[in-house]
């Protein structure tokens, strides 16, 4: 398979409205029928310093950012000297003429004379851009339409000139760009990134509550879940902090509400007593965990995947959890609808563990099927009287029945202290060991359910890589590469790293000739975990942890280098 | 009408003569009183001698970690309004540990009642200093007095114009159950800080200390003006001014947001015609 992708990369400063660009453009291909892959790299600052904002595109399905630039837009000279280095043979580069870049394939943008004010200079960049890709400008006119049709009709005609006369002037200073291939995808499909698949799965599912802290790279699971969920009756609350935010969680599904806690390492690290809390309770709550590097405040803006053990192990005492870790966008909304209702079945917390890649990353995915999705595990919602209700009858399978205080006479008592069937505090500690048994039975039901993870390539690989999470993409991208050249490469992907089967791995595992592990921190955390569950160790370990997501060439590089 | 003894009779953890049970007491007198049945009332708490409390109690409760009482009383109310959520635990609890969570639960004016039994010391860990401890009072913890001033919780909440602050007595439980009473029918949040003798912690603040100095406001004392409160808020030595301190009619929490009204979250199911209107927004 060749690559028929075009690498784009907008750089500038925070402020100058490089995402505008992005998102303008990511959208316009997306209806063009085209695949994206976003990925966003910036800074923890407001203004200034030096942010990109990355799509790679093709009418083919794309899988992983490319480090390779094909098209560059430098709003500013420092963007041209951080990433000429990175430009392909037949790379453009768009800069105004004050920047000073010397390069017979640049072009030397006379922006001020394009625009009428400064604020044009986005819609001006767009129109250079959709002649340089051969995009149809309607797709673009639509755009400028819907955005600034709030603003008036006269800002959306200044848009339209100013797009129009962009696009003219690059005709005239013709770079000849190889236009992109044209797109043959006609349905409708939805530009989505991680964070927003999250909020749409979890609102799939039920969650009609949400209280949280802000902390990048998680923020916008609950802007997408305040700005949408309102219509489907979610009540959103941004606790004083993340200690409260999880606590707060706890009550209101303790009451009966459907609820999601999105946070983020440094704040997920507050919550571990709530984790251990809803354990004990045995109440139903769902983590959504965007990784951002650490230890503590870290990168605050970047990508890596190294809380896999602060999840694993988040909470004192003995409970039972599972964590999924989705590879791509319809992962993340399915993922999450199934980590809702499990963590109601099983009335035991639940995570979603993503990154900063993932989370700010646009797709272009198919409409979610929502006819597909069965109902969601509910409490009892019966209210008729019962006298002899046991909020922790001693079950079979650990899971007690469910019912909601002010639902019935009939009354409903949480303990955070060992207690007995009916919610009380106990110091019996027979009783102890009953209640601990009872809710680590629950375990058998998670591994009933265990996502396998997906094998892609040959069945019997000389080389078989392993990941977890947003490495899906560029893993597979490499492992396709490869294959062209002639190796037997195969990716195994989990998109549930706990718990773990071994049955679904561990042939494949020793059938092949290398196992390495890729994965976005310091000491391979989740090659650590297979070795605790199954004894097997990794051949190698390709690790990154520089706060930039995978892609594909990094990964041949490490291959060639730890061989 | 609701009969306490709806309420029941339990087996305590407390030290007899403590204070705890005579807010016990008065918290069924207010229940009953107010005509709620047990399975209409949900009591949160942390963890503390105070924070046992419903357990010793019929009712629906959330006793969740140590200082935490308030935010899952928080999210309870926000699940379910019908429910009368009233919270009960200790100074180290809620003014300590929890210290963060009541400045936020004031400013929210979330419609919750919180009881804090105020000891003005750590009970259950055996006697170390509290946020209320006065300054200077010896304990193990603290052989050469309590360090830092004495925090003063209906001040704090005065200050900041808290919808219903009280200060009341376990050794006058007709008087407290009345400010109970009084706390769970305000809309909004409501702070009734409990002077409570812990008989085997406390040597300083004794019940005879209290009883000394708990005194009630003058019959013409109006809690709505501000100023005055302040300055009755800031009484605490020779008397201890008992009451109603401060109110206000400030609107409680989520009577401006739509997804507050309306039924319990329990009852809403998705409606995924409206997700799939949403799902075309992202096209
Ligand atoms: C997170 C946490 N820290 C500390 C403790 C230990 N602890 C239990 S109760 C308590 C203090 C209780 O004092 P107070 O809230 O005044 O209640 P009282 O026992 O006096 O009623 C402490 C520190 C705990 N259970 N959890
Ligand atoms: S230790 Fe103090 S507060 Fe606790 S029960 Fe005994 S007397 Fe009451």
């Amino acid at each position: 398979m060749s690559d028929t992708s075009v690498n784009i990369v907008i750089g500038g400063e925070a402020g100058q409205g490089l995402v505008t660009v992005g998102d303008f453009l990511s959208k316009a291909l997306v209806r063009a029928g085209y695949e994206i892959v976003v990925s966003q790299d910036y800074m923890s600052r407001v203004r200034g310093g030096h942010n990109t904002y990355a799509i790679r595109t093709s009418p083919d399905p794309v899988l992983a950012p490319k480090d390779e630039i094909d098209i560059l837009v430098a709003l500013n000279a420092e963007t041209v000297s951080l990433h000429s280095d990175a430009l392909s043979e037949r790379a453009v580069v768009l800069a105004d003429e004050s920047v000073s870049f010397e390069s017979k394939r640049r072009l030397k943008v006379p922006f001020k004379e394009l625009i009428p004010k400064t604020i044009f200079e986005n819609t001006a960049a767009l129109g250079i851009l959709a002649q340089l890709l051969c995009l149809e400008k309607t797709w673009f006119h639509r755009l400028i339409e819907e955005t600034f049709s709030k603003k008036g009709k006269e800002i959306v005609q200044q848009n339209i000139d100013v797009f129009e006369g962009a696009f003219a002037w690059s005709q005239e200073n013709d770079v000849s760009f190889e236009c992109i291939a044209p797109a043959t995808r006609t349905e409708k499909r939805l530009r989505l990134h991680g964070n927003e698949a999250i909020a749409l799965g979890a609102l799939a599912a039920g969650v009609n509550f949400c209280s949280f802290y802000p902390m990048t790279p998680s923020t916008s699971i609950a802007l997408n879940l305040i700005a949408k969920g309102e219509r489907m009756g979610l009540v959103a609350e941004q606790a004083e902090d993340e200690i409260a935010a999880v606590n707060m969680a706890l009550g209101a599904s303790f009451a009966g509400a459907c609820v999601l806690v999105p946070t983020s390492g440094g704040g997920f690290a507050l919550m571990t007593e709530g984790v251990s809390l809803a354990g004990m309770t045995e109440t139903p709550v769902v983590f959504a965990l965007a990784m951002r590097p650490g230890p503590a405040t870290g990168l605050p803006t970047r990508t890596a995947q190294s809380d896999l053990n602060l999840v694993l192990y988040a909470g004192h005492g003995d409970f039972v959890r599972a964590i999924f870790t989705p590879g791509d966008i319809e992962e993340c909304f399915y993922l999450t609808w199934k980590a809702v209702d499990l963590a109601e079945r099983v009335q035991s917390p639940m995570f979603i563990l993503t990154d900063q890649f993932l989370a700010d990353s646009y797709r272009a995915v198919a409409p979610f099927d929502l006819d597909s999705l069965a109902d969601v595990t509910k409490p009892d919602l019966s209210e008729e009287p019962d006298s002899n209700y046991m909020r922790y009858a001693m079950t079979k399978n650990g899971v007690s029945p469910r019912k909601l205080p002010g639902f019935g006479e009939f009354l409903v008592i949480a303990d955070s202290d060992e207690h007995t069937q009916d919610g009380h505090i106990t110091e019996d500690l027979a009783v102890a060991v009953d209640m601990a048994d009872k809710r680590m039975r629950k375990m058998d039901i998670l591994k009933e359910v265990i996502v396998p993870p997906t094998l892609d390539g040959d069945d019997i690989p000389e080389l078989l890589l392993v990941c977890f999470g947003s490495t899906k993409g560029a893993a597979l991208e490499a492992a396709s590469m490869l294959r062209e050249a002639g190796g037997k490469v195969a990716v195994i992907h989990f998109s549930q790293v706990y718990p773990l089967d071994s049955a679904h791995f561990l042939d494949v595992f020793e059938s092949a000739d290398r196992v390495v592990f890729v994965e976005g921190n310091v000491t391979g955390q989740f090659a650590d975990l297979v070795r605790k569950e199954t004894g097997f160790e990794a051949d190698d370990r390709i690790l990154r942890y520089d706060g930039l997501p995978f892609t594909a060439a990094y990964i041949i590089d490490r291959l060639e280098a730890t061989r | 009408m609701v009969s306490v003894d709806e309420y029941g009779e339990f087996e305590t953890a407390w030290c007899p003569g403590c204070g705890n049970f005579q807010i016990l007491k008065a918290l069924k007198q207010a229940l009953a009183g107010l005509g709620l049945k047990p399975h209409q009332v949900l009591v949160c708490s942390g963890i503390g001698q105070a924070a046992k409390t419903p357990h010793y109690l019929k009712c629906n409760a959330f006793n969740g970690l140590h200082g935490r009482s308030l935010p899952p009383a928080t999210g309870a109310k926000l699940a379910n309004k019908n429910l009368a959520v009233v919270v009960t635990s200790g100074d180290g609890c809620n003014y300590g540990e929890g210290g963060n969570h009541f400045l936020a639960a004031v400013r929210r004016n979330i419609n919750i009642t919180l009881l804090a039994h105020d000891n003005q010391i750590y009970g259950l860990t055996k006697g170390q200093a509290s946020p209320t401890t006065l300054k200077g009072q010896k304990t193990k913890a603290q052989p050469f007095g309590a360090p830092s001033d004495a925090f003063n919780p209906v001040a704090v909440a005065v200050a900041m114009h808290a919808g219903f602050v009280a200060r009341g007595f376990s050794g006058n439980v007709d008087h407290l159950a009345d400010l109970i009473q009084q706390g769970i029918q305000h809309e909004g949040f409501s702070l009734i800080d409990i002077s409570q003798p812990c008989v085997s912690f406390n040597k300083v603040n004794t019940f005879g200390w209290y009883k000394e100095r708990c005194k009630p406001l003058p019959e013409d004392y109006d809690p709505t003006d501000w100023g005055t409160a302040m300055n009755t808020a800031m009484q605490f030595g020779e008397t201890i001014p008992q009451g109603v301190i401060y109110k206000n009619d400030r609107p409680a929490f989520g009577s401006n947001i739509p997804a507050m009204q309306g039924e319990p979250l329990a009852r809403r199911n998705p409606d995924l015609s409206v997700l799939a209107e949403i799902l075309e927004e992202y096209a």
